[in-house]
């Protein structure tokens, strides 16, 4: 168990090889066999491969920043929604499904919502890659530290690992701002964890490009004594007023709800559906559609109540 | 006495490292219940020339993967061969081939440790999974990745994408009274939507053309049906438990 545990467990991070010529000679004895996909990082850290320039955060920008040049070749897929909140029944973890380069949308089913383990959730906002990589090596680290300690890892130590890690690259041109949501000895708890290095505890957050669409409908409905059906439909109805506002989010919806037992999938909702129909027949729907056409029919001058008939 | 070029120390000079060039060409990978198509085109040009007419995108990793690589050209040479390369270790470590989920997770590891210095390739990962389905993995540059039932990378992405939305998704397509959209097509209708989506995006695309190769995998035990009038059909291998990987090679307009 212990040559296992040392195996993994090798450095801290920080580990960056400078050597661009050749990376093949940093290959461990693990890379032979497979070490579940992650035989880079049977050393703690993989090493990465940096260009030999003066200054190599200035090489990635010129190439992959889209928000300075839309012209770069590599486009990292950008704009989010997403939200997490803590109440009286757990936490409840909502996000939008669009990946968009430039104004093309690459993808309008990417799972922004990472499953670290079955206590443990994390977001995805910023470049997809670092939050998918970054969360699933966190993922690996809590499995560690269960074989270790012999109890689950709690949720403030876990995003603290990974705010100490992403920190350890700050000025490389990491992008990502990721909520770690779970239930642990304390509790519910929703941590924020972004790559400059900020770590907030909190009840309620919300980032990305939709946030702010977001969080004007959480603020309004957001109490601690929500019930579990509400406050489903609270993430759900914030992520659609985001989807529908921010046209660099939407898509679905996808919800999850983190209770003592560990987290629960609870659904997919098409927004372009949740602003017809409503989320359909779910705990919390309020039954009809999101979008205020319903609420003003024949009250407004679009749609003008019927002339009453001439005398 | 030679004077230094005056001229040209009276103007500022920039010089930067620019290692990328992109080198046009459209990859597509679409999943079946039992199979799994991946194509790609096989042009490659540097802005309008063409620089050859046969550069293969689409590229076979085992007897149930393909990988299709597009973007800058020597970036997805040099990442397919080093993949390759950590499957065989992998073979020779446990004496068999490395699934494709397994695989799927490699090549983002191998993305990602390339996070600052990325390759320019976008990977398209076709194949069967070990229960039997057919599947596509897409990846970005430095490795996110996703399990889809289908996708289109590279230069016509953006054209052969809604076709395919509307084609394999059926989206803002409203079903037929008392009747339900497939949630998977057959194999005969995906290879006409390939075939259909390459002829298109030669039309409307110069970076598009010459040549189309495709590449079929099938799952243990499923029959030939659906590809009986294709012709120049090439099989390539066939494993014990009977899963097969064929290849198909068409001409595609060369102007």
């Amino acid at each position: 168990m212990n040559s296992i545990l040392q195996r993994y467990s090798g450095s801290n991070a920080g580990g960056l090889s400078k050597s661009t010529i050749d990376e093949d000679n940093d290959f461990s004895d693990a890379m032979w066999g497979s070490e579940a996909g992650f035989g880079t990082l049977a050393k703690g850290v993989p090493g990465f491969v940096v260009p030999s320039v003066p200054d190599p955060a200035a090489f990635l920008r010129l190439h992959t920043d889209d928000h300075a040049d839309p012209s770069c070749r590599i486009k990292i897929q950008h704009g989010t929604t997403t939200l997490a909140f803590r109440f009286q029944g757990g936490v409840i973890v909502a996000v939008d499904s669009r990946a968009t380069a430039g104004s093309y949308v690459a993808s309008g089913t990417v799972k922004k919502v990472i499953e670290i383990n079955p206590y443990l959730l994390g977001t995805m906002a910023g470049g997809a890659a670092d939050c998918q990589y970054w969360e699933t090596y966190l993922g690996m680290h809590c499995r560690l530290h269960e074989l270790r300690n012999r109890e689950r890892i709690s949720v403030s130590a876990a995003s603290k690992y990974l705010s100490n890690l992403v920190y350890s690259y700050k000025g490389m041109g990491l992008s990502m701002g990721t909520m770690i949501c779970g239930w642990d000895k304390t509790g519910p708890a929703v941590f924020y964890v972004d790559s400059d290095g900020t770590r907030l505890k909190g009840d309620l957050f919300s980032v990305g490009s939709g946030s702010t669409f977001a969080y004007g409908v959480l603020d309004q409905g957001y109490r601690w004594d929500l019930t579990d059906e509400e406050a489903q439909e609270l993430g759900r109805r914030s992520i659609y007023a985001a989807g529908h506002r921010d046209a660099f989010s939407g898509n679905t919806c996808n919800l999850y709800h983190v209770k003592e037992d560990g987290w629960k999938f609870i659904g997919n909702y098409d927004i372009t559906k949740l602003h017809y129909e409503g989320p359909g027949d779910v705990a919390g729907s309020p039954g009809h559609g999101y979008g205020y056409d319903m609420r003003v029919e024949g009250r407004s001058s679009a749609n003008p109540p019927e002339a009453p008939a001439q005398a | 006495m030679i004077m230094p070029d005056m001229d040209s120390l009276a103007h500022p000079q920039e010089r930067r490292f620019n290692p990328y060039t992109e080198n046009g060409g459209t990859i597509l990978a679409i999943a079946g219940a039992d199979f799994s198509v991946i194509a790609g085109d096989t042009r490659q040009s540097e802005g309008y020339s063409i620089q050859t007419r046969y550069a293969p995108k689409v590229f076979r990793l085992t007897d149930r993967a393909v990988l299709a690589v597009n973007g800058f050209a020597a970036d997805g040479n040099m990442f397919v061969k080093k993949v390759k390369q950590r499957l065989e270790w992998y073979h020779h470590a446990h004496a068999k081939d490395m699934p494709l989920r397994a695989i799927a997770r490699l090549i983002q590891t191998m993305l990602y440790a390339r996070r600052f210095f990325p390759y320019y390739v976008y990977n398209i990962l076709g194949g069967i999974e070990e229960d039997g389905t057919g599947a596509v993995y897409s990846f970005d540059p430095v490795g996110s990745y996703e399990r889809e039932a289908c996708r289109a990378a590279g230069a016509a992405q953006s054209l052969v994408q809604p076709f395919l939305d509307n084609q394999i998704y059926f989206k803002n397509q409203e079903a037929a009274q008392g009747t339900s959209h497939p949630s998977h097509l057959p194999l005969e209708t995906v290879l006409s939507i390939v075939i259909d989506s390459f002829t298109s995006a030669t039309e409307r695309h110069i970076e598009v053309g010459d040549g189309l190769e495709i590449f079929i995998a099938l799952s243990k035990g499923r029959t030939l049906q659906g590809m009986e009038s294709i012709r120049g059909l090439q099989e390539l291998t066939v494993t014990e438990d009977g899963e097969r990987l064929f290849v198909m090679r068409r001409d595609l307009k060369k102007d």
